[in-house]
């Protein structure tokens, strides 16, 4: 899922200054999940951001609604009733996805209450990390399921690099080494052969390049 | 400030803090009139939305109580409370109302005495501090060396 984290309040409280009335969009998926844009940390927010504008003299109105995910043009679309004429500004705590939608929806001030991180899993709770590096061309199935290219620091394909020291990375000693790790791995299933095959020069064009990336599926497609 | 009473609410673990309220009552103790007591399960069930909530809703300090560490009926409640006011008071100085306004406190069930000393000793603090900055209907305190007019308005109590 996608893990982010809530903005400094100052941040957000400077991004609305001119705003008399606001409406605080949850968001009901990932961020709620990493406890950063659920219901609860929506309405801890509207709270804040009341408290500090009361505390100034100018105070704030706030509207508080969590839509069930912000990144489906369905539930965004169950906004509009909220979204009246003296609302000022959008607050949207979900990742940048639900913040563009909103946007591209409404034609309102909106601004990200969250900082959105990375695609990750939670360890345990309350604390998150990094799994994909959203590569677009995954070869888990060649690493024993422990992915070079965000879990190693040089996301080399062809590892350990010389850095690695009793099993942790040298850019990080609590980072465990990612290729130690495929090791390990692919000892424990008898397929340690799999390291022998030399990994050629990523296609890194299906990762960031050539603009935003599409996913089309012509199967499921309504129109 | 000596006219100042602040509005504190107090957020008592079942298994403690609220049977040391009672104990206290049973002792005849004497501890301010300042103090709310909300019961609750377990501090565990503290919850920082609900903290801001009383602030917001015009309390000038707020504590939790909850049972000694290593004691919690529910094994770890208390510590989960103790980081959850931890957090709410990181945002109580983010909004400028100071974390110094809310508190964890433990004790047990057999601490009477404690409960009435903690309830004066927050009090004070809170005294000390002022009214909250939300509960604007109270005059400034008073620059030192200055007196203070007293006040019929209660904090929290509209605008």
């Amino acid at each position: 899922m996608i893990i982010a984290e809530a903005k400094p309040l100052a941040e957000v409280a400077g991004l609305i200054n001119d705003a008399q009335k606001i409406l605080v969009v949850g968001c009901g998926g990932c961020v709620t999940v990493c406890l950063a844009g659920g219901e609860k940390e929506t309405g801890i927010l509207a709270a804040a951001l009341r408290m500090l504008r009361k505390k100034e003299g100018n105070p704030l109105e706030t509207v508080e609604v969590t839509l069930t995910r912000q990144c489906d043009p369905e539930y965004v679309d169950m906004l509009a009733k909220y979204v009246t004429d003296d609302i000022d500004a959008i607050v949207s705590l979900a990742c940048g996805v639900g913040v563009q939608f909103l946007a591209e929806r409404y034609p309102k001030w909106v601004v990200p209450a969250l900082n959105t991180k990375f695609a990750g899993a939670t360890i345990e709770h309350g604390v998150w990390e990094e799994r994909c590096g959203l590569c677009g061309e995954c070869i888990l199935h060649k690493t024993g399921g422990i992915c070079p290219v965000i879990r190693c620091s040089k996301s080399i394909l062809n590892g350990p690099c010389g850095g690695s020291q009793n099993g942790k990375c040298e850019v990080n000693p609590e980072t465990p080494c990612a290729w130690q790790l495929i090791y390990d791995r692919l000892k424990t299933l008898g397929k340690l052969d799999l390291l022998l095959e030399i990994q050629p020069p990523k296609d890194w064009s299906k990762s960031r390049d050539g603009g935003p990336r599409k996913v089309v599926r012509e199967d499921v497609r309504l129109a | 400030m000596q006219d100042f009473e602040p509005k504190i609410v107090a957020f008592c673990c079942y298994y403690c803090a609220y049977s040391a309220a009672d104990l206290a009552g049973s002792l005849r103790l004497q501890y301010p009139a300042n103090i709310r007591v909300i019961e609750m399960p377990c501090s565990g069930k503290t919850d920082v939305r609900v903290l801001l909530e009383a602030f917001e809703k015009g309390a000038d300090g707020v504590y939790v109580l909850g049972c000694m560490e290593g004691d919690c009926h529910f094994l770890k409640g208390n510590y989960r409370a103790k980081r959850r006011v931890k957090q709410a008071k990181k945002i109580l100085d983010e909004i400028g109302i100071g974390g110094e306004r809310l508190e964890m406190y433990n004790l047990s069930a057999a601490m009477g005495p404690r409960f009435a000393e903690i309830a004066q000793e927050f009090t004070e603090r809170i005294k000390k501090l002022g009214p909250s900055p939300l509960n604007k209907n109270y005059p400034p305190p008073p620059k030192e060396g200055e007196g203070h007019k007293g006040n019929s308005t209660k904090a929290g109590e509209g605008e």
